[in-house]
């Protein structure tokens, strides 16, 4: 993170009392803000029972073992083991299939020349604006046609279609000085040898952004799971969460369906917080 | 180490042609500089070379093959860019093996290559650092390092030098000249400096607007510049160009006359360089001082001829309190006037 | 636009492209195709054939008062998201960025509901708002109010929109914190010295530096709230009570999945597909051109 300004002696009022109440203002922010992950831990650390007859605790409770156990291996209608599973495959398989398959594009499309390259490029471009919850019955009844629902391709297919990573990368490779490419020409070096030894070492960062943005993405897809699958064991855990709610007038299992919901966000989280620094950076320029 | 022959060679952009025929032989180990001002199509005559542009229209070959057709890698060439071009993720070491890797050469033979250039470039305490922890000059000369591992038939240098600092520009054409003639390989060096191009060619090629105005040695161009851009690029100050008219053995210039040796008469551009003016209270040429500019070893003073328009130049050795108004006369040996066609630029 | 150098030869990159043309081509551009195609036809009683209807199901939906409705609902609905999502973000930039140290600690903390999917979000707020076992509800409840978002249609729009705004916030706050260290010191100075004091120097100085990065935020909230808010709708509301919270896109998924018409939720689809359309290349025309290649 850029390192904070200094501020200048008596221009910005910051000094003691001044400093107390920023700090108070952000903490109050930061609890507000909070509060729902707070909640939901402390419901996933208590009794059924204590939540049931509310007011329910705010401290946290000592069924930690006891509900984080259930909700894993037996959950409510699948482990949530199971479900974490699914959305790790499916994350990731989102994220690498994504990055791949726009790299070779990008590099396609900034390197060379070839017949229908400016179609090819405008009808990228047409894919950036469309969500992917604009197609889906047409998708559905393409991947049931394939046979593929339930089935791990068919969660992964679809959101990988839409060319956002193709355009980013070629931004960036844009922004790489030709003579390197010269270089590497002069020295002998294929175009794809180029891409290898060169080209994707200068992008560590980019796919290293890029890779956190697409894991969330396809961590929290919710609308496409839910359509596509039917068995219960191909739940992934952000939709699964709401299939844990009993239909009709039963009372849902709050414990168990709370520790699913700490365990659905722990990954994401882990990630954006652990590359931070190179998420944001990565995040405000390449959405700019 | 091969010869460079260039014929003819055209560039075109669509419609628009951006160098116009140009022809020359090089010298197996010669070492050419192609200078002239930005935009004059020195950088692309490189390129053309080098295969990283197409060849409009002509031929050009190295060691006698024809290299139209041919990828950059299979010329035989090496080049080193005007910003270095390092691969910045790899160290020394392997930006200057890069090439030889690519050949599948065994990595011994690399990494002995590798050692022998580094040497030669002082480059040794560097070798495994990564570029951007280098200064300027260590990267040109990982660069050029770069370049000579490969041991290739031309060398192509593409304004090398025009990132540095003025001093080290003088150290390193110095580097660069005693390093090329060691190797003895043939080189093609392109520059806006006209400097770089006096004190580091074997022969030069003079080139402005996509034509390669004279090519000869530097003291050719300088003492027979066969147009008036030629004239007036080489050399520094640049020449004085005056209108004059040619009659009688003797050209008149503003009020003044002075004897001349060619047979030519009629209308003509007149140049003369500051420095070969004579100082004598008697010349026929008489300078009003605007201002002066003490250099130390010389002192260049700016004013105006009488009867003429324009600055003119002058150049007197040592130091020289100039005042302004002060009225200085001189004159100048015939050999040293040069006659220019008034349209055509071309000598005469 | 063009880079200077390129390899020869045309065959590998169309090889390197392949990939991106099948997956685009079968998951995206055939879909989107048959949508727009479907949206011109209606099933028939049975659902055994499509009856060809041309521009028939865009002019049901104009003048169906249920489409209507959910237009004007998802109107409501974006505008309170981005305001409820974007004003708090920029009240925590500014204080945020008024600190030396510090600022980092409560920004990793500030992005934990970014990474909350809205979907958990929705879930997160439906437990703190349940007529049964809701902390807050019943806090509410002990007030004299009773809160029952299941009933009353208001209190449905106000927690889906806290519900999506939420994760929301950090986000904004991200770009907002960016934005604000990015303004250049030496022009605060400045206008300090030129007399200028903390609230002035801040509407007439910092608000007009940040207007870029606040028209992205808009356009890009604008669009989460149409597009990416399925999952809180779905978990809290359903849409209901009585479509008071059916959102644009929630109402493709019922009409199509549920209610199985899929003439009319391809029409719905393709409206969709031009609002979008129309906001990307808004987006890129007026907020984008910051952007050089």
């Amino acid at each position: 993170m850029k390192p904070m300004k200094e501020p200048p002696p008596g221009m910005v009022e910051k000094r003691g009392a001044g400093l107390w109440l920023t700090h108070m203002i952000m903490i109050i922010g930061v609890v507000i803000v909070f509060f729902p992950i707070w909640l939901a831990f402390v419901a996933s650390t208590v009794t059924q029972p204590e939540i049931v007859s509310p007011p329910m605790p705010l401290w946290p409770g000592d069924q930690f073992f006891n509900n984080y156990k259930e909700a894993l291996f037996s959950g409510v209608n699948v482990p949530v083991a199971t479900m974490l599973l699914n959305s790790l495959i499916m994350a990731i398989g989102i994220a690498v299939g994504k990055i791949i398959i726009s790299l070779l594009s990008a590099f396609a499309i900034v390197y060379f020349r070839f017949p229908g390259k400016s179609i090819f490029f405008w009808l990228i471009f047409i894919t950036l604006m469309l969500p992917v919850e604009v197609r889906i019955v047409p998708t559905y009844e393409i991947i049931a046609g394939f046979g593929m629902l339930n089935s791990y391709g068919g969660l992964i297919f679809p959101l990988i279609a839409s060319a956002t990573a193709t355009f980013l990368f070629r931004q960036f490779f844009m922004t790489i000085p030709d003579e390197l490419a010269e270089a590497a020409r002069v020295d002998g070096a294929k175009p794809m040898r180029f891409f290898w030894d060169i080209l994707i070492p200068m992008s560590r960062t980019n796919i290293a952004a890029l890779f956190v943005i697409l894991f969330i993405y396809g961590w929290n897809q919710y609308l496409w799971p839910l359509l596509i699958t039917t068995d219960p064991e191909m739940n992934t855990i952000v939709m699964g969460i709401k299939q844990m709610f009993p239909s009709g007038d039963d009372v849902a299992d709050w414990p168990v369906i709370m520790a699913a919901s700490i365990l659905a966000m722990i990954p994401p989280v882990i990630v954006v917080i652990s590359m931070q620094k190179l998420f944001i950076r990565g995040l405000v320029d390449s959405e700019k | 180490m091969a010869t460079v022959e260039l014929k003819s060679v055209k560039k075109r952009y669509g419609q628009v042609e951006v160098i116009h025929g140009v022809s020359t032989a090089i010298e197996d180990g010669e070492f050419i500089v192609i200078v002239g001002p930005s935009g004059c199509g020195k950088s692309t005559l490189l390129r053309m070379v080098a295969g990283l542009e197409s060849i409009s229209e002509g031929e050009i070959s190295i060691g006698g093959k024809r290299v139209n057709e041919l990828e950059p890698m299979d010329r035989d060439i090496a080049m080193v860019f005007q910003n270095y071009a390092l691969y910045p993720h790899m160290s020394v070491r392997k930006n200057m093996g890069y090439g030889l890797e690519i050949a599948e050469m065994p990595k011994a033979e690399i990494d002995t290559k590798v050692q022998a250039a580094a040497k030669l470039l002082q480059l040794e305490p560097y070798l495994d650092r990564r570029p951007r922890d280098l200064s300027g000059g260590q990267r040109q000369r990982v660069a050029m390092g770069r370049a000579i591992v490969r041991e290739p038939s031309v060398f192509l240098f593409d304004e090398p030098l025009s990132n540095l600092d003025a001093k080290l520009r003088v150290q390193m054409r110095l580097e660069i000249r005693d390093l090329q003639s060691r190797l003895g390989i043939t080189s093609l060096y392109v520059t806006h400096d006209q400097v770089e191009a006096m004190t580091m060619a074997d022969r030069m090629v003079v080139m402005n607007a996509g034509r390669a105005e004279q090519i000869g040695t530097p003291l050719e161009v300088y003492e027979k510049p066969q147009t008036l851009f030629s004239a007036q690029f080489i050399g520094s100050p640049s020449m004085n160009i005056l209108n004059g008219f040619l009659e009688n053995g003797l050209v008149k210039i503003g009020h003044a006359a002075l004897p001349i040796e060619t047979a030519t008469t009629g209308a003509a551009s007149v140049g003369i360089r500051p420095e070969h003016i004579i100082v004598d209270s008697n010349g026929p040429l008489t300078m009003i001082v605007r201002m002066g500019e003490p250099l130390g070893a010389n002192t260049l003073l700016h004013g105006k001829l009488a009867g003429t328009d324009g600055v003119f130049t002058v150049s007197v050795p040592g130091v020289h309190y100039a005042t302004v108004g002060e009225e200085i006369r001189f004159g100048v040996d015939p050999k040293n006037l040069h006659f220019f066609d008034v349209n055509s630029g071309k000598r005469l | 636009m063009e880079k200077r150098v390129t390899f020869r030869g045309w065959l590998l990159p169309l090889l390197l492209i392949g990939p991106q043309i099948i997956i685009s081509g079968v998951f995206f551009f055939y879909p989107a195709g048959q949508a727009i195609w479907q949206s011109l036809f209606i099933p028939d009683p049975f659902g055994l054939s499509m009856q060809y209807v041309g521009l028939g199901n865009f002019e049901y939906l104009l003048s169906d008062p249920y489409y209507r409705r959910s237009f004007l609902t998802t109107g409501i609905f974006s505008t309170l998201v981005t305001l409820v999502s974007m004003l708090p973000a920029l009240f925590l930039a500014v204080v945020a960025d008024r600190l030396i140290k510090g600022a980092g600690v409560y920004r990793t903390l500030l992005i934990w509901p970014y990474a909350v999917a809205p979907a958990i979000a929705g879930v997160l707020w439906l437990f703190m708002f349940n007529s049964r076992v809701g902390v807050v509800s019943w806090y509410l409840g002990n007030l004299g109010y009773d809160w029952n978002h299941v009933l009353n249609g208001g209190e449905a729009m106000g927690l889906v929109v806290v519900a999506s705004a939420w994760g929301r916030i950090s986000y904004n706050f991200l770009f907002f914190l960016a934005a604000l260290q990015a303004v250049p010191k030496s022009i605060i100075e400045a206008a300090a010295i030129d007399g200028a004091r903390f609230w002035r120097r801040f509407w007439t100085i910092v608000v007009p530096l940040l207007s870029p990065t606040t028209f992205f935020l808009l356009v890009v909230n604008i669009v989460y709230a149409f597009f990416e808010t399925f999952g809180v709708i779905h978990t809290i509301t359903a849409g209901g009570p009585q479509q008071t919270t059916t959102i644009l896109v929630y109402k493709v998924f019922s009409d199509g999945f549920v209610g199985q018409d899929l003439g009319s939720s391809a029409a719905q689809s393709v409206v969709l597909l031009v609002v979008v359309g129309a906001l990307t290349v808004f987006q890129f025309k007026f907020v984008e051109r910051r952007v050089h290649y």
